[in-house]
């Protein structure tokens, strides 16, 4: 799997990982600007979300504690800390 | 003491998906060992195999299920559905612990657990999947079976290889005796897999035949070890008063069982295979002369045949009960197979007439009714069930028309 070390992390990527990591729950689904929702009202269990934490980490190259994926984080708190993460790693060269 | 009777089965067999289609394709002697599609096993010394045909698990499950699960926990989930629905009974609409799941496993979620283990050591631990946690593991089809369900009543798993199919049942009988409701039980297993066919390499009795027909041959002068296969069956076990109260169709009634273990090996002791059909025979309060049919546990093993027809000779006399054993259409299924069988029983039950053994030519020195190359019509009312597990396990079931 190749890492994107210097990309950032948008709303579409994190579907795509909860997609493939865990699936969607039926009738909610994941359409949409869905950045308000938490993990739980979307469905993800603690399993969920260790699965697609997993999945972020190693595909960006990026390591997050566990308060970045509690039942009551939302999706738009993940994207921020993941991108904090990202920027963190790899400062903009001067 | 409370009946427990059977009000929903589902099938998941390598000569058939879905009830019917398998007991066409059984009927007619349609089998389905086939060379192995799953993987390339041009370097493996077993080639053949029963996979279930044409399942689309995307078809039948939820989105969330499917990263976490393994093969055979997918067709055991669809399975649940089917005979669930087959029962005319909708689990939301019921106390969730008035209902229980016991499944039979062998080895758990084995495909699922090989990827995870390449990943770990070809990738590293961050590669591999957070459910491998469950997926593997034995109780999973039972877990996860609860869990779709809504079924918070009493729930476990039976692991005695080929016997636990049986024990499965008996313990689903046990427990609607004692006050549960409803339980789905039996048993879907497989493990078709690189590593899971290896496994089960090393125990020395799988066929290394390269033709389907010539490859699993019980009580046949070429018996020379068993095809392993994937699927099996769930039923839907009930009380006898709430199932006849809410007017459900009955299928039979689970009369009797029994399990013995063998003596150590090298004692001289005779195994314990006839003393299961006669407990289970005392248990379901009848005899020898009310069977009218065997499904013989057929491990295609020279010595272990000749151990169960010895065993029925000496319970029923030569020749003196109609045996078969149609899972020489499916291979050995693992925990999976005796549940087919008992669901088998019960359709042949209702239908009047034997489903064949296939492609053996029985050896007559074993002196068994074999019913063999086309099915034979026969008014049934008991039916025996066997099954036999690697390391001593014997198990014995009988299934009776119900109100019989």
């Amino acid at each position: 799997m190749t890492t994107h070390e210097h990309a950032e992390f948008t709303l579409n990527d994190l579907k795509r990982i909860l997609r493939e990591a865990a699936g969607e729950q039926e009738g909610t689904g994941l359409a949409g600007d869905i950045r308000a929702f938490t993990f739980e009202q979307l469905g993800y269990d603690s399993l969920a979300r260790l699965e697609a934490g997993g999945r972020i980490e190693r595909t960006y190259a990026v390591a997050l504690d566990e308060d970045c994926l509690n039942d009551t984080t939302t999706l738009g708190e993940l994207l921020a800390a993941v991108n904090r993460r990202i920027t963190e790693a790899h400062p903009a060269r001067p | 003491m409370t009946a427990a009777v059977v009000t929903g089965v589902a099938v998941a067999a390598p000569n058939g998906l879905g009830t019917d289609a398998y007991w066409r394709a059984t009927r007619a002697g349609t089998g389905g060992i086939r060379p192995i599609r799953k993987f390339d096993t041009s370097r493996y010394p077993v080639t053949l195999a029963g996979e279930v045909p044409d399942f689309r698990p995307e078809d039948h499950l939820p989105s969330r299920l499917l990263p976490q699960t393994d093969h055979m926990t997918r067709l055991a989930l669809v399975a649940a559905d089917q005979a669930l629905a087959d029962a005319g009974v909708d689990p939301g609409a019921r106390d969730p612990f008035s209902m229980g799941v016991v499944t039979a496993s062998s080895s758990g979620g084995f495909e699922f657990g090989e990827r995870e283990l390449r990943n770990l050591w070809s990738k590293g631990g961050q590669y591999v999947s957070a459910y491998q946690s469950f997926a593997w593991f034995y109780a999973v089809n039972t877990g996860q079976i609860s869990i779709r369900n809504g079924m918070r009543g009493p729930c476990g798993v039976v692991v005695s290889d080929q016997a636990g199919g049986l024990d499965a049942l008996a313990q689903a009988r046990r427990l609607i005796r004692g006050g549960t409701r409803l339980v789905v039980s039996g048993g879907v297993d497989g493990s078709i897999c690189s590593w899971g066919l290896v496994a089960q390499m090393a125990g020395g009795r799988l066929s290394t035949a390269t033709d389907p027909d010539r490859a699993y041959l019980p009580f046949d002068a070429a018996a020379a070890g068993h095809v392993p296969g994937e699927g099996g069956a769930l039923l839907v076990l009930e009380d006898a008063d709430s199932a006849r109260d809410r007017g459900a169709r009955t299928y039979g009634e689970i009369a009797g069982y029994a399990a013995t273990f063998d003596p150590k090996p090298g004692t001289g002791r005779e195994p314990g295979l006839r003393r299961a059909i006669e407990l289970a025979l005392d248990d379901a309060g009848g005899t020898a002369a009310d069977v009218d049919l065997v499904f013989a546990d057929a491990a295609a093993v020279p010595e272990l045949d000749r151990i169960e027809a010895d065993a029925l000779t000496a319970v029923f006399g030569p020749r003196g009960v109609p045996v078969t054993a149609p899972k020489t259409m499916t291979g050995r299924l693992l925990s999976g197979a005796a549940p087919l069988d008992v669901v088998t029983a019960l359709l042949a039950l209702a239908d009047g007439v034997v489903p064949p053994t296939v492609n053996v030519t029985p050896l007559p020195g074993y002196g068994l009714d074999l019913v063999v190359g086309a099915p034979r019509p026969a008014r049934l009312e008991t039916v025996l069930v066997l099954a036999r597990g690697h390391g001593g396990f014997n198990s014995a079931l009988v299934v009776r028309r119900a109100g019989a």
